[in-house]
This record gives structure tokens, sequence and C-alpha cells, in this order.
């Protein structure tokens, strides 16, 4: 098991925002997190990776207790994370961004360099130099996902990454996500979209008000529409 | 022409100096978002120590590895410093850090006074750099040329190292986002510790660079954390670029201001500080920011007015405190009577902070002015003095009215700078129209009338009007008035949408707590006997900010507790010890690193834990601690 989570319990202040969250990943496998707005898909991963300062739960990655450990050392364990909102460093450059979220080679995971990710997203290949803030919002997911990449993850968290980008721009991310499973990166993509994710994922979770309520293949959230509609807007 | 040319050039080998601690200061701020008021403190200590080591090694490189070694050892202090203190404050709300990086400024003041005496030290001339240059008939140390050309060199360095350089990379990637860039596995608490000691490094390096040119003396570090405020506002908070650009007018405006207008040199420098802040409030080369952290009224608890057992209480500490002539001498009761001005003073600052959610840092300006205005009544009107007491604070009250409206366009740490700006300002008037002010032989004579000479009948009636003053604000808070001030606090947009107008009530607001202040400026002129232009500068205004901070800035009766226990503390350390910097600058730390609620605000915490016992009193506690980390 790449990586699982048992009984993770979350708060922002006052208000409780997940319960008992249970979720595991596969070596290799990409898994899709489903869930509508305000679900608690962000704060599950934001909760994974420490972000979320009040939580409790049992986190283990790679083999590895995680669930007290600064989210800096998460990360450089080879648990990448992209967020939803992208965070592109505005004032950096597309090659600065990526030299940020350089880390070492891993034994266990696959190796990214710069030329190697401009070739999976060959539009940031052309702007090596522009200003973060100075792209579209397609080409700065794309740079917020080659970021996390450059830390050479062996499993990446990744936020609604179809969100807010044209179908053209959603297709490219869809073959990005499959070379990048190709290569070996588990992955776990949080989707409102249910077409998207049925392209890339073997398993999905689906979320509801904090607290999961759905685990199993895509073959089997098909066969259970009252499921999918009572959880899923499409 | 050529003395022109050569007054140019002696402007420009000051901004070197001034360039490299303002750098440090700005990348300090830029990436930890701290604003290290120890700074000057560090200037200071690199000045210090580069003396000694200068003098104790001989010979060229003596001298050059004694500069580098100084600035090595000071950094290596700020290292430590950040270790051990700052780590523990950066969840903090910002104003704290400051506060605790103030108290570290007191303490550093009395330790160089310690280590190396009160008088000042000539340190030794730079080797090979000890003539001066001819330049048509105008004579220019050499030295000086050596800091024009170094000040671009230290920039180009940092150019590389900002640019060129992995650390650089996440030093900028860090000051636009640090959460993300721990999220890419970056750990902070190094890049924090290493942003640091470049800062301190470049600080302690600017002060080492001066012992050739100036005498090293234990006031230098005020005095550069004034100019240095100055530069990275004009220049953009984060700026290196701009930092270098408005060093280099900073001090092309005192090289030059001194030739055109000698009488507001001083000034000078402010105005240009005060137009670029209100043209372009993010500076020349900053980048306009999202509205910082909202600390200061990072109220969760609501506040309620007072229950009618806690109105008993008030009125019988009140009493209580005016029967202190009963008991207390003539001493206890003067000393009784600057607490009961000071408590006026800090509940205005309080005011303005708590509720507006505005923190000023020249908040003595309308203290001052308050006190120069019943000077002037009473010593060149020859009013009575329930007239001056009346009409005196309305000098503050129209400073306030001027400055306010301005200062109310920007918020934050812009709006911080600019009222220390206009504050400075107002102390360069008062010090320097000596036909008026005096100047720094001040106003003296300025004494109350018979009913009210005698310190008990002084003394119950500044009680009196700190009781009255304190009723009125907190009438205030809770009146539509303030609910529109909390508003605006707490989300200016959403308070703008629902029909404030939000800037008119802040200003409203500045003017009332500038009004309060110089009503209690009018009764410190009366105690004294005498107003001087220390009534109105930076020194006075911190320890208002320090008053406030220590009772806590999320009550509502902070104000008055932090100011009677700062007082007093300072009037018994004064009289106990010569140290009293240094025993008051770690207390202030103490308090920052173990109370970051403030007096009352601790207070309040251990009431909820202890006195509730319900389960929602210990839910609000935790809710208070969760505010300040989302808050982040």
């Amino acid at each position: 098991m790449k990586l699982s989570v048992q009984g993770l319990n979350s708060h922002y202040g006052p208000a409780h925002i997940l319960f008992d969250v249970a979720l595991e990943v596969g070596e290799g496998e990409v898994v899709a997190l489903l869930g509508r707005n305000g679900a608690g898909k962000s704060t599950t991963f934001r909760s994974i990776v420490g972000l979320v300062a009040q939580r409790s739960g049992r986190i283990v990655f790679g083999g590895r207790d995680v669930s007290d450990r600064p989210t800096h050392e998460i990360v450089r364990s080879g648990l990448g994370y992209v967020p939803e909102e992208r965070r592109i460093f505005t004032d950096l450059s597309v090659e600065e961004n990526l030299e940020v979220g350089r880390q070492p080679q891993r034994p266990n995971a696959p190796y990214w360099t710069c030329e190697k990710l401009f070739t999976l997203f060959p539009n940031l290949g052309e702007m090596r130099h522009r200003a973060g803030g100075r792209m579209s919002g397609g080409e700065q997911q794309m740079l917020t996902i080659a970021r996390t990449l450059m830390g050479n993850p062996s499993l990446v968290l990744l936020d609604e990454p179809s969100e807010g980008l044209s179908p053209k721009i959603v297709e490219q991310m869809v073959a990005a996500i499959q070379t990048m499973k190709r290569e070996g990166v588990s992955m776990i993509v949080s989707e409102q979209n249910l077409h998207f994710a049925r392209l890339i994922s073997d398993r999905a979770y689906i979320i509801e008000r904090g607290r999961i309520c759905f685990g199993g293949t895509m073959a089997e959230l098909d066969a259970r529409p009252d499921i999918r509609d009572a959880h899923l807007s499409l | 022409m050529a003395f022109y040319v050569a007054q140019f050039l002696t402007g420009l080998a000051s901004a070197a100096s001034l360039f490299l601690v303002a750098s440090g200061l700005s990348i300090i701020f830029g990436v930890t978002r701290i604003v290290n008021f120890a700074h000057g403190a560090f200037y200071m200590l690199g000045a210090y120590v580069a003396f000694t080591l200068t003098e104790y090694f001989s010979g060229a490189f003596g001298f050059w590895g004694g500069i580098v070694a100084a600035a090595l050892a000071v950094a290596t202090l700020g290292v430590l410093v950040e270790i051990v203190l700052l780590r523990r404050i950066y969840h903090a709300p910002e104003l704290f850090q400051l506060l605790a990086t103030f108290g570290l400024t007191l303490m550093v003041e009395d330790l160089v006074v310690l280590i190396w005496g009160p008088s000042d030290l000539l340190g030794r001339r730079a080797p090979g750099f000890k003539g001066a240059v001819d330049f048509f008939g105008q004579s220019l140390p050499s030295y000086d040329l050596f800091l024009i050309v170094l000040g671009p060199a230290v920039l180009g360095i940092l150019w590389l190292l900002f640019q060129r350089t992995r650390w650089g990379v996440l030093v900028r990637a860090a000051t636009q986002d640090r959460d993300m860039v721990a999220a890419l596995g970056v750990n902070q608490k190094w890049l924090f510790t290493s942003v640091f000691a470049v800062g301190v490094f470049l600080a302690a390096l600017g002060g080492a660079l001066q012992i050739p040119r100036d005498a090293v003396n234990h006031a230098m570090d005020l005095r550069i954390i004034v100019d240095v405020f100055v530069v990275v506002v004009i220049g953009g908070l984060g700026s290196i670029f701009g930092a270098f650009v408005a060093a280099v007018l900073v001090s092309e405006l005192n090289a030059f201001g001194i030739l055109i207008f000698p009488k507001i040199s001083i000034i000078l420098v402010f105005l240009v500080m005060a137009v670029v802040l209100i043209v372009r409030p993010w500076g020349l080369f900053g980048k306009r920011e999202a509205p910082a952290r909202r600390t200061p009224g990072l109220t969760v608890n609501p506040w309620r007015p007072l229950t009618s057992a806690e109105r008993l209480a008030v009125c019988i500490a009140l009493l209580a405190a005016a029967a202190l002539p009963v008991i207390g001498g003539n001493y206890a009761v003067t000393v009784g009577s600057e607490i009961a001005i000071f408590v006026i003073f800090a509940i205005s600052l309080h005011f303005l902070m708590a509720v507006g959610g505005l923190a000023s840092f020249g908040h003595a300006a309308y203290f001052g002015l308050g006190a120069y205005g019943v000077a002037f009544l009473a010593k060149m009107a020859g009013l009575p003095m329930i007239a001056c007491l009346l009409l005196g604070p309305l000098l503050g009250c129209l400073g306030a009215a001027v400055f306010g409206f301005f200062a109310v366009q920007l918020s934050g740490v812009y709006f911080a700078m600019l009222t220390l700006a206009f504050a400075q300002i107002v102390w360069s008037v008062a010090f320097q129209w000596v036909e008026v002010t005096g100047g720094d032989n001040g106003i003296l004579g300025v004494w109350p009338e018979r009913w009210a000479s005698s310190p008990s009948h002084f003394y119950w009636l500044s009680l009196g009007i700190a009781a009255l003053a304190a009723a009125g604000l907190r009438i205030l808070v809770f009146s539509p008035f303030g609910f529109a001030l909390r508003a605006m606090r707490d989300s200016p947009l959403r308070s703008e949408a629902v029909g404030i107008n939000g800037k008119r009530v802040q200003w409203t607001a500045f003017v009332i707590s500038g009004t309060v202040a110089g009503v209690a400026g009018a009764l410190f002129a009366y105690l004294k006997g005498s107003v001087f232009p220390d009534n109105l500068g930076i020194p006075l205004s911190v320890d208002a900010l320090v008053m406030v901070l220590l009772g806590g800035v999320e009550t509502v009766s902070g104000g008055i507790v932090g100011a009677i226990v700062y007082k007093a503390l300072n009037i018994w350390l004064v009289s106990q010890t010569d140290l009293s910097k240094l025993v008051l600058g770690g207390f202030i730390v103490l308090i920052v690193v173990a109370f970051p609620k403030g007096i009352v605000g601790t207070l309040e915490m251990i009431r909820h834990r202890h006195g509730g016992g319900s389960s929602e009193a210990s839910s609000e506690t935790r809710l208070m601690g969760s505010r300040i980390e989302t808050a982040e």
C-alpha cells in the first residue's frame, strides 16, 4: 500500500470538517476523490500533507507513519501536493518555479528534469523565462503540476486539475496524467467531473460533508447510479 | 559647481551604509513578515564589535578582516536570536514581533553601554583610504569614494545572489507564498534563519563600515532605524533595488536639504516619504500587497458591555485608586498622576488599534501637540487652566484631522510607517522652530493654578479625566459608530458593501483617538510644568504601543492595565537600577513569548479555562487558539 489514511478528522477553528476519513492508494494506482464543492476534498489533501493544523488520525505513507510530521518533511519523503488554487509564484519565471520544487532523485520514484517536463507539457517549454503571473490559467495548471513533479514524488495529490480549463486543455491534462501514471507515479485526483475522473482513474471514493460514503472501482460506481446521482452533480 | 558635485558625492557615500541596513531589513521583512525593529541594534553592534576588533588587530588585514569578522559575529548573534526568540513568535500577530524586537533593542542599548561605556568611541581610519582626494578644489575623503563604489557593488552581489542561486529563488518564492514553498518540501525554519542571518549581516556590515566616518555611540540604533524605515517605505518593502534608490534619494535629500533649507532639513525627507506613500502606498518599487494579516482586532469572544457586577468592581477599583493620596506620600501621588495620564494616552491608542485595527506608530505626535497646545495658550495667551485644558487638546485634534486624512488611505505596515513619518515631522517642527517652541529648550513654567496645584488635587483631576475618557471610549465601542468601525476592521469590503463609508469612519476614529491623546498631553504639560520636543518623540510613541500590546490588543480594557503595569514598572525600574532598559527589554521579550495575548488576554483565557468549566467555555478557548493559526 502506497498511502493509507485512517480515522482522519480535521477542524478549522470550531468547525469539524472531516469525519473519520479513510482511504488507500496502491502502488502505481490512480484514485479519484469525487465530491461536490465544499464536500471536503481539498481539506482531505491539505490534512494529509500537514497543512491543516488541527487534525488527528493515522497517515501512513510508504510504510512510514507521517501523521505528526511537518509539511516539508512529508513532501520530502515523496508525497507531492498540487493545490487547487495553483499558487504559482507569479514573480518567478517558469524555470524558477520549477527550481523551487526541485528535490534530489529518489530510488522508488520516477526522476523528472526540466527537459523531461517540457516534453510532458510542451507549452511550458516555449515560455521558460516568462513570469508565472503572465501565463494563462491552463498554463499555470500545467506549471503547478510540473513544479510538484520536480520533487520526484512517488505519490501526487492532485486537487481539481480540470477546474476552469477549456476542453482542449483538459484533453492535454488527461494525456499528461496518463503519462505520469505510466511513469509510475501514484495519484489521488480530486474531481467534480465524473467524466474526467473516469478517463484517468482505477478506483474512486466519494466524499460528502466530510465523510467518505463510497469506495470502489469505476465499474462498481457505474453499477450504482443511485449513489452517483445522490452525491455528485452531473 | 564643484561644491555641489562634492556634496552630491558625500550624499552617495552616506547612502552606502543606509542601503546595506535597509536592504537587510527589506529582505527579512519580505520572507518572514517581521518588521525587525532590532535592525538598528544589530547595526550598532556591528559598529561596536568592529571598533574592538580593528583596535585589537593591527594592519590593513586586521582592519578589513575586523570589519568582516564583526559583521559575521553579529550575524551569528542574529541567528541565535532568530532560533531562540523569533521562531517562537512567527505565528503571533505581526505587531508582537515588532514589540519583541523593540524589547531586544532596549536590551542591546544597555548592554552596549555596559560593555563599551557611555562615551563616544572614535574608530581607526581605513588603511589605504586615509587621505582625501582633491576634486576641483574640493577635498573629498577617499574613504567616501570607496563607499560610493561599495553601494552598487553590494547591490550587484545581492542581485546575483537572488537571481542566480537556488537560495535566492527560494527566498523570492517564500516572499510571495511561504506556505507553498513548504508544501514543495523546503524547510521554512532554516530558510527563515538563513534569511535573517543575511539581513543581520548586512546591517552589521553597514554599522562596521561607519567607524572610519563617525563616532560609535549608543544612540546610533534609533537614529538609523528611523532613516531605514523611511528608506524601505519609500523604496517599497521587500524590494532591494527600491532600497538602493531610496537610500540614495534620502541621503541626497539630507545632503542638499542642509544647504537649501537648513531649517527644515529633517522634515524634507519625511515630506518626500509622505508624498510617496500617498501617491504610491506600496513604495516606489514595491508591489501592491494583499491586506496584511488582520491581526490587531483578532477578537473571537465578541466584546460585550460590562455586567452590573463588573460595573460595581470598576467603581470599587476607581474608588480605591482615588484613595491613593490618603495612604501614599507626595511622590506616590505624583507617580499616580503620571500613570493616570498614561492610561488616557494608552486607551486612546488602544481604541484606534483594537477597535479600529489601525496601529499608529506616531501616536505621541497628538499627545505632544496637546501638550504644546496647553503651553501656547497658557504662556502666550495667558488663558486660565480650565480653558487651556479644554482648548489645548484641540491642537492634537487638528493634527490628527490633517494627518489622519492621509494615513487612513493606507493600512497595515504602511499605515504604521506613515503615522511614524508624520510624528517625526511634528517633532522636527517642534525641535527646529526655536522662535515659537523654544526648540530643544522647550517651554517652561506651565504650572497648574492653585486649585489643582497640590499633588493630590492634580491626581484626582487626572484620575477623573482618565475615568471619563475610558467611559467615553467604551460607550463609543458599543455605539453604532463603534460597530461600523469594527466592521471596517474585520472586513473592509463587506462593510463598504453594506453602505459604511469606511475611510470616513476610520478618519473619525483617528481624530477621536488623537484628541484623547491630546488631553493626556495637556495634563502631562501641567504635571511636568514644561513641554519638550521629547513629548512628541518616537520613543514615546513606542511606549504607547508597548502599553497597549502588553495589556492585550484583543481586549477592551487592555490599554488601561497595560499602561498601569508598564508605567509603574518603568518608573520603579528607573529608580532601582541603572540598567532599566535591559530589564524592561527582557521583560517585554518575556511577555511576548510567554503571554502573547497580553496581560488581560491571558487572564481572560485563564478565567475561561478554570472559571467557566462548561464545555462551551473550553470550546471558546480552543477557538481563540485556532483562529490565530488560520489567520496565517
